[in-house]
C-alpha cells in the first residue's frame, strides 16, 4: 500500500501516451509512431523495474495499491501483482512494442491507430493487475473496444463481419460472466477476488447464494453451478475452448497483422488468466464436478484444432488454429491440476509441474505466436497481400535470413527443446500425465499434428524450387531484423534457462495449489 | 576419472560453440567455417579420448565404474529439476566412436562439398549435429537425452533438406522429422510416466536415479493395463523412440528417403551415428528394459519385443536391399537391416553384444557411404549402379577401401570386424531360450547381406563401364543428380576419376578401423564386452574353439560364403552389358523382384491409410468447424436476428399500430367535437332551437302524466 505506485504508473503510461498521440492530429502524423513507441517502451521499462524488484519468494500480491472508490458497493481501486500477474504484465510490455514496430504499413488515420493500440495496452495492463472485480471487468471490456475498432477500420476485406462477430461473441460471454459475478456480489457483498477466494475456502457459499437468491427456488448446488457456468462461458469464449472458438480464425485472419499479434499474444491470455485468477480459486468444486467433460473438451481443443490447422490454406488461418491448439495445452494443465489425487505418488509435484507448465506456456505462446504472425505480416507485405499456403515456394533462396528467423519461431512453436516452447509443454505433459494419463496420451497426438502442419508450412513456403514470381522478393531489412532478433534471442534464453520465468511463478503456483486443497 | 567428469561438458559444448559461431559467418568465409567445425571436433575427440582412457584403469569387479555430475536446471514446486553428465564405459566408447567418425567425415566433407554454395551453412549444421549427438551420449538424465535426441532430429532435418530447392529433399526432410516424431511421442510419454513413478529422470543419482535398483524395484511390482508390468510398459514406450530414430519396422520408411541429403550426411547421420542413437538408448535404459527379469538376462518381455522387432527389421530390410539400384539406397536399407541386428543383439545378448556391432558397423558403414560418395563424385553425380561398372580401374583406392567395407559388412571371416560382431549376435541368438526363430532369421539376414553387397560391388566396380547410357525407365527419383546446381548435362562423356586425397585419406583410416575394431571383441579376447560390463578381459585361444562358438562361426562363414558365391555367380560372372538390361533376379522371378524393388509397398500403404486418414480427419475437422460449430453460431445469430425482427414487427404493428390507431381515433373524436364548435351562429341557434323544442316537448309530456 505504500511506496511508489508502480502499477498505476504502468497502466497510465500507455493511456497518456495514447492521448498524446491522438492530440497530434493528422498533420503531425509522422510523429505518431515514435511517440507511441516511446510510451510503450516506457511501459516496458516500468515492467522491467517491476520484474527486477519482484520478490519471488512469496505467493502474496505485491505493489498493492488500494483505495476505496464506491464504498457502498464495495468497489475499490485495488491493484497488485503476483507471479502470474507479473508474467502477463511483462508479456504485454514486450508484445505491444513489437506490434507497434510491425505497424509501418498503416497509412490511414495513423494517430487514431496508434492511440487505439496504446489504449488496448492500458486495458490489458489493467486487466492483469486488477484485484477487484469492478474495475477488472471495466478493463476487461474496455480492452475489447479498441480491438473492435482496430479490426473494423484497418482489417482485411471481411473486417466488418469479423469485427462484429468478435465483439458480439465476447460480449455475450462477458454478459454471462457479469451476471454470475453480480450474483456473487449479492451473496457476499464483496467484489474482491482475494476475499472471495478466502470466503470460498472458509465455507460453502452455496448457502449464502441461496439465502440471497432464494427466489429462484434452486438448490444451493445448482445455484453455484449456474454461477460457475456463467463465469466459465465468459472465459471459455476468450481462450477459446472448442466449440466456442469460431470467432477466432476469422478475427485473426481479418485483423491487421500487428493487431493479430496482440490478439493472439495477449488477449487470448486474458481467458487463461481468468481461469487461473478466478475460476480455479473460486470454483474448484464445480470444476472437479465437471472434470471429465472438461478434460475431453481440452483434448478436443488440442487435437481438433491442430487437425483443422492442417486443412487450412490461408497461412493466417493456419496459425490461428495453431494458437487454439497451444492454448489447449494450458487448459489440459489447469484441468489436470484439479484432479483429486488418489493413487498419484507425488500430487503436489505433479500439480506444480502442470501449473508451472501452464504459466510458461502462456508466456511462450504469447512470444512465439506474436513472432510468427509478425513474420507472416512481413511476408504479406512483400507479396502484396497474398498469404496462401500454395502462393509461395523456395523463398529460402532469396530470403535466407527471413527463413532462418521464421524457422526458429516455427520450431519454437512445435516444441523443439532448446527453444522456449519445449519446457512448458513438457511440464504440462509431465504433470498432466501423472494426474490424468489417458487424456494426456490422447493430447500428445496434438504434438504430432502440430509438427505435420508447421513443417508443411516451411516446406511449401520456403523449400522446393523458387517460385519465379518472387525472384526479387527482398530479404529482411535492418529494422525488421532488429524487431525479430530480440524475440528470437528470448526464445533461446527461455529454452535454455527456463528458471528465468519459473523463478517468478513457482511460489505463486504453490500458493494456488494450497488454495486447491479440498 | 572423477576429475575428467567435471570437464565432460566440453565434449558437446565445443561443437555447439562452433555451430553458433558458424551461424553468424557469411557465405564466403568457407575455410574459417570448416576450420571451426573440424577444430572443435578435434577438441571433442581429445576430451573423449582422455575420458575413455580414464575409464580403462578403473574397471572394478562386477559392476562397471561410473561417475556422474548432476546440476540443477530449474526449480519446480518444492523440488528441483536436475540434469547431468555421466562417464561410464558405454558413454566413453560411444563418445570416442562418434567424435572420431564425425571428425573423419568432416574432413571428407571439405572435399565433397567444395563446390557447394552453402558450404558454410553445411558445416554449421554438421557441428550442430555433432554437439547434439555427443550431448546425447554423455547425458545422465533421460530428459537431457531427450533434449539432445530432438536436436539431433533437427540437425537431421536440416541436413536431409540441405538441397532444399529439390522438392524430393524438402519432402524427405519433412518425412524424416515427422516419422521419427511418431516414435518420439511414445518416448515422451514413457519419460513422463517414468518421471511420475520414480520422481526423477536422472539415470544415476547415488541410488536414487531412475535406472538404479530402488527405483526399478518399485516399478516391477506394479502392473498396468492388460497385466503388463509398469517397467515393461515404460520400457516399450521408450523403445518407440528407438524404433523411430533407428529406422526399425514399421517406422523405417524415412531412412532410405533421407539419402536425399549430401552423402557425408548419409554417412555420418544416417548410418554411423544418429540412427545408432536408438540402439544406444536401449543400451542406456537396459536396466529398465531388463527389470522384470533381472536375474535372467534377455528374458524380459520388453527385451523380447526388442529382439523380435530387430530381427524382423533385419530380414525385411535386407530383402528390399536386394532389389534396389541406387547406390545409396542399397546402403540405406543395409543400415536399417544392420540396426535390426543390433536390436536383436541387445534383445538376446545384452548391452555388450548390441554395442559391439554398433561400433564396428559405425566404422564400416561410414566407410561404405564415404566410398559411395567418392564413387558418386568420381562418376559426376550418378547414383544408379546400372550406369556405373568397371570402376575398379579408374578408382583404385576407392575400390580397395570399398571392398574392405563390403567384406566387413558381409561378414567375411577372421580379418573383418563385421564377422566378429555379427557372430556375437548370432551366437547370443542361438543361446536364447525363448525361441530359435531369431537365430535362423538372423542367418537368413546375414546371407542376404552378403548377397546384396556382392551384387552392388559387381555392378559398380566390375564389368564394362555403362556410364552415359540411358537406364531403364526411371524406377526411382533419387537417380537425379544430388546437386542440381552442377549441370547433369555435362556429366556424360567425362570419364570417371579418383577423388582427391582429402576424401581418400578418411577412407583409408576408416578401412583400417573396419578391420581393427573387430579384434577388440573376439571370443578369444572379449575385451570390449568385458570393458562395457566392467570386468577384466583375459586372453584365451581356447575359447575360440569351444564348440558353441566355433559352430556358430563356421555356420556364419558358410552363410557369408554362400551369399557372396551366389552373388558372384549371378552378377560377377556375366555382368550386364547395358544399363537398360534387366537384373539377373528380375529375369528369374520378375514378380518377386518387382515387389522387392517397390519396397513391399510400405510407403504406398501408409499413403493409402494413415496419410489419407489424416487428410480426411483434418478436412473433417475443418468442415465441422465451418458448418457445425460455425453453423450453430450462425443459427444463434439468425435466431437472434429473427427475434429482433419479431420484436420490430411487434413494435410496429402491435404497439405502434395500436398507439397510432388510438391517436387516429382521438383525432377523429377531436374532429367531431370540433365540428360542434365550428363558430357558425346559425348552427348554434339551430341546435338551440331543436333542443328547446325537445325540452318543451318532454316537459309538456312529463307534466301531463
Amino acid at each position: 500500500m505504500n511506496g511508489f505506485p508502480w502499477i498505476t504508473v504502468l497502466t497510465l503510461t500507455p493511456l497518456v501516451g495514447g492521448m498524446v498521440v491522438l492530440g497530434l492530429g493528422e498533420r503531425r502524423q509522422r510523429w505518431a509512431r515514435p511517440v507511441a513507441l516511446g510510451a510503450s517502451l516506457t511501459a516496458l521499462l516500468v515492467a522491467g523495474v517491476m520484474w527486477s524488484t519482484f520478490d519471488p519468494g512469496t505467493a502474496a500480491v505485491q505493489w498493492v495499491e488500494r483505495y476505496p472508490w464506491v464504498p457502498t458497493l464495495a468497489v475499490e481501486y485495488f491493484v497488485g501483482v503476483d507471479g502470474l500477474g507479473l508474467l502477463m504484465v511483462a508479456l504485454t510490455a514486450l508484445i505491444v512494442p513489437m506490434a507497434l514496430l510491425a505497424s509501418g504499413q498503416v497509412r490511414e488515420r495513423v494517430p487514431l491507430y496508434f492511440a487505439l493500440l496504446l489504449f488496448l495496452q492500458a486495458g490489458l495492463f489493467g486487466t492483469f493487475t486488477a484485484l477487484n472485480f469492478f474495475h477488472w471487468f471495466l478493463f476487461w471490456e474496455l480492452s475489447l473496444v479498441p480491438a473492435f475498432f482496430l479490426i473494423k477500420f484497418w482489417g482485411g476485406p471481411q473486417r466488418g463481419s469479423a469485427a462484429t462477430q468478435f465483439f458480439i461473441y465476447t460480449m455475450v460471454g462477458s454478459v454471462a460472466m457479469l451476471l454470475s459475478f453480480l450474483a456473487l456480489f449479492l451473496a457476499t457483498g464483496k467484489f474482491d477476488f482475494l476475499e472471495w477466494a478466502e470466503l470460498r475456502r472458509a465455507g460453502d457459499w452455496g448457502a449464502a447464494l441461496s439465502a440471497r437468491l432464494g427466489w429462484s427456488s434452486l438448490s444451493p448446488e445448482a445455484l453455484s453451478g449456474l454461477v460457475f457456468l456463467g463465469v466459465f462461458l465468459g472465459l471459455a469464449v476468450k481462450v477459446p475452448v472448442m466449440p466456442l472458438h469460431t470467432w477466432l480464425p476469422a478475427t485473426y485472419a481479418e485483423a491487421p497483422t500487428p493487431v493479430t499479434m496482440v490478439l493472439t499474444g495477449l488477449m487470448s491470455k486474458m481467458g487463461v488468466y481468468g481461469f487461473l485468477r478466478l475460476l480455479v480459486p473460486l470454483f474448484p468444486e464445480q470444476l472437479r464436478c465437471w472434470l471429465i467433460p472438461l478434460l475431453w473438451l481440452a483434448v478436443l481443443t488440442i487435437v481438433a484444432s491442430a487437425a483443422a490447422a492442417f486443412a487450412q490454406r490461408d497461412l493466417k488461418r493456419m496459425l490461428a488454429y495453431s494458437s487454439i491448439n497451444h492454448l489447449g495445452y494450458c487448459l489440459l494443465g489447469i484441468f489436470a491440476a484439479l484432479r483429486l489425487s488418489e493413487g498419484v505418488l507425488r500430487p503436489e509435484l505433479e500439480r506444480a509441474a502442470a501449473l508451472n507448465g501452464v504459466y510458461l506456456q502462456m508466456f511462450n505462446h504469447g512470444l512465439t505466436a506474436a513472432t510468427l504472425f509478425c513474420c507472416l505480416g512481413f511476408l504479406e507485405q512483400r507479396a502484396g497481400g497474398l498469404r496462401g499456403l500454395e502462393d509461395f515456394g523456395g523463398l529460402r533462396k532469396v530470403a535466407p535470413v527471413f527463413c532462418g528467423l521464421m524457422g526458429i519461431a516455427v520450431f519454437a512453436s512445435l516444441g523443439l527443446p532448446g527453444l522456449n516452447g519445449f519446457v512448458g509443454e513438457f511440464l504440462v505433459f509431465k504433470g498432466a500425465f501423472a494426474l490424468v494419463p489417458w487424456a494426456t496420451a490422447l493430447a500428445a497426438l496434438g504434438l504430432l499434428i502440430t509438427a505435420v502442419f508447421l513443417l508443411t508450412l516451411l516446406q511449401k513456403v520456403f523449400h522446393g524450387p523458387l517460385n519465379p514470381k518472387w525472384a526479387r522478393l527482398p530479404d529482411l531489412d535492418a529494422a525488421e531484423r532488429l524487431l525479430l532478433l530480440p524475440a528470437v534471442a528470448l526464445m533461446f534464453a527461455l529454452g535454455i534457462n527456463p528458471q528465468l520465468v519459473i523463478r517468478m511463478t513457482n511460489e505463486t503456483v504453490l500458493g494456488l495449489i494450497r488454495q486447491l486443497e479440498p | 576419472m572423477r576429475g575428467v567428469v567435471a570437464y565432460l561438458w566440453l565434449i558437446p559444448l565445443l561443437p555447439l560453440l562452433a555451430a553458433g559461431a558458424i551461424a553468424v559467418l557469411r557465405q564466403p568465409q568457407r575455410a574459417l567455417a570448416a576450420r571451426l567445425a573440424i577444430g572443435s571436433l578435434g577438441g571433442s575427440l581429445g576430451v573423449s579420448l582422455i575420458a575413455f582412457f580414464s575409464t580403462l584403469g578403473a574397471a572394478g569387479p562386477g559392476e562397471a565404474e561410473r561417475v556422474y555430475l548432476n546440476f540443477p536446471w530449474f526449480e519446480l514446486g518444492g523440488a528441483t529439476v536436475r540434469l547431468g553428465w555421466v562417464l561410464d564405459p558405454l558413454a566413453a566408447a560411444m563418445a570416442v566412436m562418434v567424435s572420431l567418425v564425425s571428425l573423419l567425415i568432416f574432413i571428407y566433407s571439405v572435399g565433397y562439398m567444395a563446390h557447394d554454395e552453402n558450404f558454410t551453412r553445411f558445416f554449421g549444421f554438421l557441428a550442430l549435429f555433432a554437439a547434439a549427438m555427443l550431448g546425447l551420449v554423455i547425458a545422465n538424465s533421460l530428459l537431457l537425452l531427450f533434449i539432445c535426441w530432438e536436436l539431433v532430429g533437427l540437425a537431421s532435418y536440416l541436413l536431409i533438406g540441405f538441397w532444399y530447392h529439390k522438392p524430393s529433399a524438402a519432402a524427405a526432410a519433412k518425412k524424416a522429422f515427422i516419422t521419427t516424431r511418431v516414435g518420439d511421442l511414445g518416448f515422451l510419454l514413457g519419460l513422463v510416466w517414468l518421471y511420475a513413478e520414480t520422481g526423477t529422470l536422472l539415470c544415476y543419482d547415488g541410488g536414487n536415479g531412475c535406472l538404479e535398483q530402488s527405483a526399478l524395484a518399485g516399478l516391477v511390482t506394479q502392473t498396468t493395463v492388460a497385466g503388463l508390468g509398469v517397467s515393461t510398459a515404460i520400457g516399450l514406450l521408450i523403445f518407440c523412440g528407438a524404433v523411430g530414430k533407428s529406422g526399425q519396422v514399421p517406422l523405417h520408411v524415412w531412412l532410405p528417403d533421407a539419402m536425399e541429403g549430401p552423402t557425408p550426411v548419409s554417412a555420418l547421420i544416417h548410418a554411423a551415428t544418429m540412427v545408432a542413437a536408438g540402439v544406444f538408448l536401449v543400451a542406456r535404459v537396459y536396466p529398465l528394459m531388463d527389470a522384470d527379469a533381472a536375474n535372467l538376462p534377455g528374458l524380459s518381455t520388453a527385451l523380447a519385443v526388442v529382439a523380435w522387432v530387430g530381427v524382423v527389421t533385419a530380414v525385411f530390410a535386407a530383402c528390399i536391399a536386394v532389389a534396389q539400384t541406387d547406390i545409396k539406397r542399397i546402403l540405406a536399407y543395409s543400415t536399417v537391416s544392420q540396426l535390426g541386428f543390433m536390436m536383436l543383439g541387445l534383445g538376446v545378448g545384452g548391452v555388450a553384444v548390441g554395442m559391439f556391432h554398433l561400433l564396428t558397423h559405425a566404422c564400416f558403414k561410414a566407410l561404405l557411404f564415404l566410398g559411395a560418395g567418392s564413387v558418386i563424385h568420381g562418376v559426376h553425380d550418378e547414383q544408379d549402379i546400372r550406369r556405373m561398372g568397371g570402376l575398379r580401374r579408374p578408382m583404385p583406392i576407392t575400390f580397395a577401401t570399398y571392398a574392405v567395407g563390403m567384406m566387413a559388412l558381409a561378414g567375411v571371416p577372421v580379418f573383418f570386424s563385421g564377422f566378429w560382431s555379427k557372430d556375437e549376435i548370432l551366437h547370443a541368438a542361438h543361446g536364447w531360450t525363448v525361441s530359435q526363430a531369431p537365430f535362423y532369421l538372423g542367418l537368413l539376414g546375414a546371407l542376404l547381406t552378403a548377397f546384396y553387397m556382392t551384387r552392388q560391388v559387381c555392378y559398380v566396380f566390375f564389368g564394362p563401364n555403362r556410364g552415359g547410357q540411358a537406364a531403364a525407365t526411371g524406377v526411382h527419383a533419387a537417380a537425379d543428380a544430388p546437386r542440381a546446381t552442377d549441370s547433369t548435362a555435362t556429366n556424360h562423356g567425362r570419364s570417371p576419376h579418383e577423388s582427391p586425397p582429402v576424401m581418400t585419406w578418411p577412407l583409408l583410416v576408416l578401412a583400417g578401423l573396419a578391420v581393427a575394431v573387430g579384434f577388440v571383441g573376439t571370443p578369444a579376447w572379449p575385451w570390449l564386452p568385458a570393458y562395457l560390463e566392467g570386468q577384466g578381459a583375459t586372453f584365451a585361444w581356447g575359447k575360440l574353439f569351444a564348440w558353441g562358438t566355433l559352430g556358430t562361426m563356421l555356420l556364419s562363414t558358410v552363410v557369408a560364403g554362400v551369399g557372396i558365391g551366389v552373388g558372384w555367380w549371378l552378377y560377377g560372372r556375366r555382368p550386364i552389358e547395358r544399363a537398360a538390361d534387366p537384373d539377373a533376379l528380375e529375369r528369374w522371378r520378375p514378380e518377386v523382384f518387382g515387389l522387392l524393388r517397390a519396397k513391399f509397398h510400405v510407403d504406398e500403404f501408409y499413403e493409402a491409410t494413415f496419410i489419407r486418414w489424416h487428410g480426411r480427419w483434418a478436412a473433417g475437422c475443418a468442415w465441422v468447424d465451418r458448418w457445425v460449430w460455425g453453423g450453430m453460431v450462425l443459427g444463434v445469430g439468425l435466431v437472434a436476428q429473427g427475434l429482433a425482427w419479431l420484436s420490430r414487427w411487434f413494435d410496429e404493428y402491435v404497439v405502434n399500430l395500436g398507439f397510432d390507431a388510438a391517436c387516429e381515433r382521438l383525432t377523429q373524436g377531436g374532429g367531431w367535437t370540433a365540428r360542434l364548435q365550428d363558430g357558425q351562429t346559425q348552427n348554434y341557434l339551430k341546435v338551440l332551437g331543436v333542443a328547446l323544442a325537445v325540452l318543451l316537448l318532454l316537459l309538456t309530456w312529463g307534466g301531463s302524466s
